[in-house]
């Protein structure tokens, strides 16, 4: 018997206006795994990834065709509240984006819209996300100073920190350390392995080494087509499809 | 024809540019000394706590500054609501298209027409046809219309210059419409809009066409919004034109002046406080 996946897109299709940007796909993607999604500029990968928490619906002109399923549900279904979903799936972008306030206040912002009040449960949340995001103990002392003044990384570290404050099951990364040096990316990357035992990781690396370090599954995508997925090891080791290995030895892209 | 070497065409460009900002800040230093020096002397604790006696000829301008604050405030909370909330629709509600360029040509429209027809309609309108008669409340709903396309092209321009992100971020943490404006638009854009009211602060306290026409220019201290009144504006522009005491207009014009510093430098304070923390 087959494991039900957390994430099982089906003959997927999406559309900018008559743009088709992915070109009905089938891809599985499983509880507490690490899944990479990668390719050149204009691959699809972030249209995929923003499409899986409706983040997509915000461009005008934006269509859909076929399903993606979470947990068996469509996400496109009509009962599905698309603020409940998108707290579900939690999204970090490629730049670090801080609100322009405290840090306390950029990781209760989305319990507090939720519509938490109690300042006892919010500072749990924020301590307790924090620490999972290996940030707090840089920032305990100063929960309350502006997040715009910590470095690039800290603030990389904040964004994943404000999303585990709302208890997300999936996490989307879209490139989230191509504007980071390398400690930084380190430091991140260590975070994303411990966190796969409590989400579900869906990243974009911004460059196929960092998908061989920490995914456990890839999948491979051209022309919002996917070529190719499977094992990470063996897909960055022996891919079946040309076109994968040309891009992984850097014949293009 | 003769060419300047790049070297003296670069000493000439800064010359000029040095040249031009020094002006202004020259002719700024002038206006405010000149009338500082010449109305300071006027001013004194009764000058400014006194109600004006005999037309202004003695006594202080105690009415005519609570009528300028009174007559401010009601179009400022009229009109920033209302300039905030189109500056919203402007930008978050609505697509580039006939309706957005509709409104932004009505507002700059609006911005162009002298003051002294917004009188003209606010005496027509509210002193006559709606019966509020000479008021505070007419003069400060006539200002009002007057400022509002200044908040509202300020408000845009600070609703615009947001990083896009705010909103994405705001929405991916599970953020209806609404609580994203509120939570992460309103909050990021507050300096720009802020700056938009204090601008619009500073027309209404220096306003004299409009306020004549329908606050009126009753000496008395304003009782309620209902009452007709006098701003300091107002009474310098009589103090003068009736040539009743320059050396009073004077003071008058230097208590105003100082009243604007106060209330730019006050506001500066106040968003800072509530902002800088923040960036």
């Amino acid at each position: 018997m087959t494991v039900q996946p957390k994430i099982a897109i089906r003959d997927f299709s999406f559309y900018y206006g008559k743009h088709q940007a992915i070109q009905s796909i089938n891809v599985d993607i499983h509880a507490n795994e690490i899944f990479s999604l990668f390719g050149p500029a204009n691959s699809g990968t972030t249209t995929l990834l923003r499409a899986l928490n409706r983040l997509s619906d915000l461009v005008p002109g934006a269509r859909t065709e076929g399903q993606i399923l979470i947990d068996g549900q469509d996400i496109h279904a009509e009962d599905v509240i698309v603020t409940d979903l998108r707290r579900r799936v939690g999204m970090v972008f490629e730049e670090p984006v801080p609100l322009p306030m405290s840090i306390f206040d950029n990781i209760a912002y989305g319990p507090r819209m939720r519509g938490i009040r109690n300042k006892a449960v919010l500072a749990e949340r924020v301590e307790e996300s924090l620490k999972l995001a290996v940030l707090w103990d840089e920032v305990k002392d100063r929960l309350h100073t502006s997040a715009l003044r910590l470095s690039g990384g800290q603030q990389q570290r904040l964004c994943i920190a404000r999303i585990l404050s709302l208890g997300p099951e999936i996490m989307l990364l879209d490139r989230p350390c191509a504007a980071l040096d390398p400690i930084s990316t380190a430091k991140i990357e260590d975070s994303l392995v411990l966190l796969k035992e409590k989400v579900t990781i869906v990243l974009i690396p911004h460059n196929t080494q960092q998908a061989v370090r920490v995914a456990d599954r890839a999948g491979f995508m051209l022309m919002g087509e996917m070529v190719e997925q499977g094992p990470a090891e063996r897909l960055f080791t022996v891919p079946e499809d040309n076109r994968t290995s040309d891009y992984i030895t850097g014949r293009f892209g | 024809m003769m060419r300047l070497n790049p070297k003296m065409t670069q000493v000439l460009a800064k010359a000029l540019i040095w040249g031009s900002a020094l002006l202004v800040i020259v002719l700024l230093l002038f206006i405010l000394l000149f009338v500082l020096i010449k109305g300071v002397p006027t001013l004194s604790w009764q000058f400014l706590t006194e109600n004006p006696r005999d037309m202004g000829r003695s006594g202080g301008i105690f009415s005519t500054i609570v009528s300028t604050i009174l007559v401010t405030l009601v179009s400022v909370a009229v009109a920033t609501p209302f300039g905030v909330g189109t500056a919203l629709y402007l930008t978050e509600f609505t697509r580039e298209g006939l309706a957005t360029r509709i409104i932004r040509f009505s507002a700059d429209t609006l911005a162009a027409i002298p003051s002294i027809v917004y009188g003209l309609f606010g005496f027509i309108f509210f002193v006559i046809n709606l019966n509020m008669g000479w008021s505070i409340l007419s003069g400060g709903l006539t200002m009002a219309m007057m400022i509002l396309p200044t908040i509202i092209r300020t408000a845009e321009e600070a609703i615009l210059a947001i990083h896009p992100l705010y909103r994405e971020v705001s929405f991916s943490l599970g953020g209806t419409k609404m609580q994203t404006i509120l939570g992460a638009v309103l909050p990021s854009a507050l300096r720009g809009i802020m700056t938009g009211v204090i601008l619009s602060i500073g027309r209404c306290v220096a306003e004299t066409a409009a306020v004549i026409l329908t606050a009126g220019s009753s000496l008395r201290l304003p009782e309620s919004v209902f009452s007709p009144a006098r701003t300091m504006a107002v009474h310098f522009y009589i103090l003068v034109r009736e040539g009743i005491s320059m050396e009073r207009a004077y003071g008058t014009a230097a208590a105003l002046i100082i009243l604007i510093l106060i209330i730019n430098v006050g506001a500066n304070m106040l968003i800072n406080r509530f902002v800088a923390k923040n960036h």
